[in-house]
């Protein structure tokens, strides 16, 4: 018996001397979908942005208050009349192959996201006319028309700087071996199962990296998620589902980190391309009468316990730009009914109302239809698959669309691409000059205040128009073990790793 | 025998070429279009246009065939829409995972089933029999999805013996291996072994009853040279078939489970790829496991020859 325990309790010390001189600290991330290509030109996907923070960094980024602070650029200087970009680089920066990041390495990656042929940058960058090489470490942009939201570009893909060597050798292949200027390199991908990252030695903010580790798993359903959480074979996940909040809440291993969603969800209306002409593409005021049927704070205790934000513009009321004249007007059936008996259309009104499949989705949909039927709308629901309904959406298949948007920093990237006339995104087909100017004329200048001013005009028409209903705005929701300290959790969702260490 | 075996072969080729072609439609009836779906959020027409010209997503339907076979014939499948690998290297990624978890499935389906349906046959209307039946109702009408998320409760969350999800693959760690497939392959396992065993007992209760195990039990052999050397041997036959039929299933993918464990087995590929509209993907995919499925039949069939010689002739 004693030579049976000796020879465990050697076995475990032996086990315990091995951990100690294997000990590598790893933080293991759980994402909700398999990433895309993780080439900044070519990425679409939100989760793919989740795991381009790790490695490749941009040359700025924004802060907890939407702030835009410098990473691989120092400073950027507009000129006077808004068509020229001086930007100063960061000294001392090396790509992860050990090129140096230089002026001509940032205009090469920029001319990249500009002329390769699937970049899905060129729209985000379609105001650059070209760049040019002030010295070694600046550059400038040459706009061709002044263009307000590009700095913001540059605090995402489009500021990505990837490798000149590595990118002329891989070309469209780069993304299966990415080389950028990030705090980890790129180690190996299994598709559908791990993403490996690792310390990048020579990263100019090394002093701030603290894991020696980055490692992405893709888990689509969020409550494995969390169970792979609790159990501690992951450290921080993502979306994780507002009625698992309270769940996370009351674990003491457990921290939730949220933010409100630079996004919204909302409701496209076919205003232009319905076949059927519904009562809804017909008039302004039946558009009205059932945004005024919807109770925004009542869908929000039902279907999310109330933690997410009711809306009604493109921003959330927390955003700089949210215009507190135009606050969320209270639910009123009488004010619809009376809208529709103007409207002189007969009830009840059929509507088709595409809703993309999803727990979350669904329920929203089920309670707008009960919230609805109460003025005279009959909204038909009809789920459809994701791929589907991007297809159909285009075709203006439908009356109502139930779609998100992801959001982007600058409110530009809220609302252009889906309100201005023949816009790529814009499928209801909505179309009012006067909108269209106000779009424009943001794009131009720079001032806050000034834009503020200009969006305060189009939203007046937005709001009257109705081409989109906004009802509520998610919250970024993040949890991680309570042993990993120094999270910030930033308006765009996406997680830094720079600063992160385990207690 | 190989004459039989030449046949086989040869029949094949139409075999495979009709499930080329049933692939390749029945993709295309999908709604939906690749490229408006690759694009996502960021809808650029210029740049979806690009795409479609180079995936050839805007020639006719024949057309994108025939470029597509001509690849598979020379062992190019085509690369993903989505992550731009070559579909072969995916496949090479997924299915040596994929065998794995359908082998270890396929252990324990029998190791469960054969000697259960086997008790319940031969101690019929006793306890036994009813507990085994009890059993494979269970195991045939509980789903794969919520057996899954139990276990992961249990023995993850709970007791924290099993990690939640996830794979390690065998040549890193053939314990983590273990301790990540075992769960997953119970839950498949625990279906399969629940249908082995109501077609061990039927098929066993018959042979049970016929003059050849009477003769036997007359000559005065024990019982258990009875049951395990005459009435089992023949009773076997149609459940090897069986076996290798829920192992061709099992290998195209068994999509819930591998979803719940996250398992990067040919299920999670497949669905991914459909959702995607990844066409060479799924087709890449289909193919693979169509090939393998006619595969493990032949072998079945071969199996059934080597255990009844009468087929022999």
């Amino acid at each position: 018996m004693k030579i049976v325990r000796s020879a465990v309790t050697a076995a475990a010390l032996l086990l315990s001397f091995e951990a100690g001189a294997l000990a590598e600290t790893a933080l293991r991330i759980g994402i909700a979908q398999d990433p895309d290509i993780l080439d900044p030109s070519i990425g679409r996907t939100y989760v793919g942005r989740i795991v381009f923070s790790a490695f490749c960094d941009k040359l700025f980024d924004i802060d907890e208050k939407l702030n835009i602070v410098p990473q691989l650029a120092l400073s950027y200087e507009s000129s006077a009349d808004g068509k020229e970009m001086t930007i100063k680089l960061r000294p001392g920066v090396k790509f992860h192959d050990g090129e140096p990041l230089d002026a001509q390495a940032a205009k090469f990656s920029i001319e990249r996201h500009m002329t390769l042929p699937t970049s899905f940058r060129k729209s985000e960058l379609a105001s650059v006319d070209h760049v040019e090489v002030v010295d070694p470490l600046t550059i400038k942009l040459v706009l061709k028309t002044p263009f307000a939201p590009l700095i913001t570009q540059l605090t995402d893909r489009s500021g990505m700087m990837v490798s000149p060597k590595a990118a002329k050798e891989e070309g469209d292949k780069f993304g299966l071996h990415p080389v950028c200027a990030g705090p980890y390199k790129f180690v190996e991908r299994v598709a559908q199962d791990r993403l490996v990252f690792e310390r990048f030695a020579d990263y100019w903010n090394k002093d701030n990296i603290f894991i020696d580790r980055v490692v992405f798993q893709p888990i689509v359903d969020a409550t494995v998620r969390l169970a792979n959480l609790k159990s501690g074979a992951l450290d921080l996940i993502e979306r994780v589902l507002a009625t698992d909040i309270k769940d996370v809440r009351s674990d003491p291993r457990l921290v939730l980190s949220t933010a409100p969603e630079l996004g919204y969800q909302g409701l496209t209306i076919n205003i232009a391309n319905d076949k059927n002409k519904g009562a809804l593409s017909q008039s302004e005021k039946v558009r009205q009468a059932l945004d005024l049927s919807i109770d925004r704070e009542a869908l929000n205790q039902v279907v999310f316990n109330g933690e997410f934000t009711p809306g009604n513009q493109w921003v959330s009321p927390q955003h700089p730009y949210y215009q507190q004249a135009f606050p969320i007007q209270k639910r009123d059936v009488e004010k619809a009914k009376a809208l529709l008996k103007e409207a002189g259309v007969p009830l009840p009104i059929p509507v088709d109302f595409m809703v993309p499949q999803g727990a979350e989705e669904q329920a929203v949909a089920q309670v707008l239809q009960s919230m609805a039927a109460e003025s005279g709308f009959d909204l038909k629901i009809r789920v459809i698959e994701f791929a589907t309904s991007f297809k159909q959406a285009q075709a203006g298949e439908f009356q109502i669309f139930q779609i998100p948007w992801s959001g982007r920093i600058d409110p530009d990237g809220n609302s252009y691409v889906f309100l201005h006339t023949k816009a790529p995104q814009n499928d209801g087909g909505y179309s009012n000059p006067e909108a269209d100017k106000a779009m424009e004329d943001a794009r131009l200048v720079s001032d806050p205040a000034q834009r503020k001013a200009i969006y305060e005009k189009m939203t007046k028409v937005v709001l009257n128009d109705e081409p989109i209903i906004y009802i509520y705005h998610r919250k970024l929701l993040i949890a991680h073990t309570a042993k990993l300290e120094g999270y910030r959790q930033m308006p765009d969702g996406l997680v830094r790793v720079v600063g992160l260490k385990f207690k | 025998m190989l004459n039989f075996l030449g046949k086989r072969i040869l029949q094949l080729i139409p075999t495979l070429f009709f499930v080329s072609i049933l692939i390749f439609s029945l993709q295309h009836l999908l709604p939906g279009d690749p490229a408006l779906v690759m694009a996502g959020e960021e809808r650029d027409p210029a740049v979806i246009e690009q795409i479609r010209q180079q995936y050839r997503l805007d020639r006719p339907i024949p057309v994108q065939y025939f470029y597509w076979v001509k690849g598979v014939l020379s062992g190019d499948f085509g690369e993903s829409l989505r992550v731009k690998a070559p579909v072969l290297s995916l496949i090479g990624q997924k299915l040596p995972v994929t065998m794995q978890l359908a082998a270890m499935a396929i252990v324990i389906a029998f190791l469960i089933g054969i000697p259960a349906g086997i008790i319940s046959a031969v101690k019929k209307g006793t306890v036994w029999d009813y507990g085994a039946n009890l059993f494979a109702l269970w195991g045939i009408s509980t789903p794969n999805f919520w057996l899954g998320i139990m276990l992961i409760f249990l023995f993850s969350i709970e007791l924290g013996w099993l990690p939640a999800s996830g794979f390690v693959p065998l040549s890193e760690d053939w314990r983590a291996n273990l301790a990540s497939t075992i769960m997953p392959a119970f839950v498949l396992g625990n279906a399969i072994a629940a249908i082995l065993m109501r077609h061990t007992r039927s098929a066993m209760l018959q042979v049970l009853e016929s003059d050849y195990v009477r003769t036997a039990r007359a000559k005065g052999l024990s019982e258990r040279s009875v049951i395990l050397k005459h009435a089992m041997r023949n009773a076997l036959t149609p459940i090897i078939t069986l076996g290798a039929l829920e192992l061709g299933t099992l290998l195209s993918g068994a999509v819930l489970t591998e979803q719940i464990f996250s398992i990067p087995g040919f299920g999670k590929l497949i669905v991914d790829a459909v959702f995607n509209r990844d066409y060479a993907v799924v087709q890449g995919v289909v193919l693979v496991t169509a090939t393998i499925y006619i595969a493990l039949n032949l072998i079945a069939d071969i199996a059934y020859i080597l255990v009844n010689p009468r087929l022999r002739a």
